[in-house]
């Protein structure tokens, strides 16, 4: 069995991988002929998209904690509810669980997220070797919970077309709701343009070259 | 940059890096069922399955069917002192009709209703001709390309926890009930995760492969 230690990348043996099919090639090639994906040995453009993408996905989250998410009318009052206000309220009324959920999904996740986007692009500048791990998962965790926060959007665009029970109770979304959605989006975008083979880079490459190449593992 | 090559370019074929680590390894097909993943970080690298493309191309057609059905039948409805509201999928999607917000209507409705949609058809495109013994379909490396590229895109799952969630948000202000159309979307969420099960991408690009199969 290989040791981690010792698993050599396709860079490190010269040659260049496809992300798409995972197909390797001499690192001349700059197109895969098996899916005619682009092959770029690392990418270096890719921390300035991330960086761009990351700006635009902080801004539209601030106008979208600012401005409500959604209006309530009913017989008795009118409320505008903001993200966390919305939270609050539903706590008052005795449903913490969901309270949970929208602020971890709209608040807790997307800011995690934006630290965590800016420590993994900074780190790829030392590249320690021994956090490579531990930054993977950030990386990967980033990746698969993202997409989730874009359920705040969901509920209100459900409720908005729901709750529409002439002057006994009606509901309409507020802007927050568009510049929450672009945030999570571009926050995405952000997260995909990182370049996560980056983080397994070592500084002294020659040292590796001589690395056996081991064989695919295969369990149950 | 290292030195030349330490592999010669004729076995490159055999061959594979991991797309997250970009770790090499050589590649052999484990048996069917088995499961071949990055030592370093876990990613899935190749996992055959018995009659994978067949299993595939089934759940597709069925994802297909209830996405159009659950578009007409109500999602959720409300009742509240007589007053009563169903909506259906297009109505939620539809609901951010005034200025800006429109943007967001073509939005919702492409992450929950079009890109799912869209998905399957790439698959059933590329994977058809690959199952019935035919020569790869003539787009079949972008069709696969952009199914690939689409699959973070297709929220259906976290638009049915967002009904769920709906569902809790108003309990004090009405009575809410699953429509039909709630019943069909939950189903298509476990189909898509079944489905995601069958998909071993490793296998995929090599039944498409022009220099494998001509
Ligand atoms: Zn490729
Ligand atoms: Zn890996």
């Amino acid at each position: 069995m290989a040791t981690l230690a010792h698993i050599p990348t396709a860079r490190e043996k010269g040659l260049v991988s496809c992300r798409r099919c995972t197909r390797v090639w001499p690192i001349a090639q700059s197109v895969c002929p098996r899916c005619d994906a682009s092959l770029i040995s690392r990418d270096k453009h890719s921390l300035s998209r991330v960086w761009a993408w990351w700006m635009a996905g902080v801004l539209f989250y601030i106008p979208a904690n600012l401005y409500p998410m959604l209006t309530t009318k009913t017989l008795l009052y009118t409320s505008e509810a903001t993200i966390v206000g919305g939270a609050v309220e539903l706590i008052h009324h005795g449903s913490v669980g969901i309270a949970l959920i929208i602020l971890i999904a709209s608040v807790l996740i997307p800011v995690a997220k934006f630290f965590s986007i800016a420590y993994l692009a900074l780190s790829v500048r030392r590249g320690d070797p021994s956090t490579s791990h531990s930054r993977h998962l950030l990386y990967e965790m980033v990746e698969y919970v993202g997409r989730w926060s874009m359920i705040d959007v969901f509920v209100v665009a459900i409720l908005s077309s729901l709750v529409q029970l002439s002057v006994a109770a009606s509901i309409t979304p507020g802007l927050a709701s568009l510049s929450f959605a672009l945030s999570v989006i571009f926050t995405m975008l952000s997260a995909q343009a990182f370049d996560s083979r980056m983080l397994w880079d070592r500084i002294d490459p020659d040292h590796t070259a001589r690395d056996n190449v081991p064989q695919v593992e295969s369990t149950p | 940059m290292t030195g030349p090559a330490a592999v010669p370019v004729e076995d490159l074929e055999t061959l594979i890096a991991c797309p997250q680590c970009d770790a090499l390894y050589h590649a052999h097909a484990p048996a069917k069922g088995e499961t071949a993943k990055c030592l370093r970080c876990h990613t899935v690298l190749i996992s055959p399955k018995n009659r994978a493309g067949m299993t595939i191309i089934m759940l597709s057609i069925a994802i297909m069917v209830l996405i159009l059905g659950a578009l007409w039948f109500p999602f959720l409805q409300i009742s509240q002192s007589g007053f009563r509201n169903s909506a259906s999928l297009v109505d939620a999607a539809l609901a951010f009709s005034d200025g800006p917000l429109v943007v967001l209507s073509i939005t919702v409705l492409a992450l929950i209703v079009l890109i799912p949609l869209l998905r399957v058809m790439l698959l059933l495109y590329v994977l058809w001709p690959v199952v019935f013994d035919r020569p790869p379909a003539d787009h079949a490396r972008a069709a696969f390309r952009w199914s690939e590229t689409l699959r973070p895109w297709s929220m259906a799952e976290i638009f049915a926890l967002g009904c769920a969630v709906s569902l809790v948000k108003v309990a004090n202000l009405a009575r809410i009930d699953f429509g039909p159309a709630f019943w069909m979307f939950a189903s298509v969420v476990v189909i898509i995760v079944i489905q995601d099960r069958f998909m071993c991408r490793w296998s995929v690009w090599n039944s498409i492969d022009p220099r494998h199969s001509r």
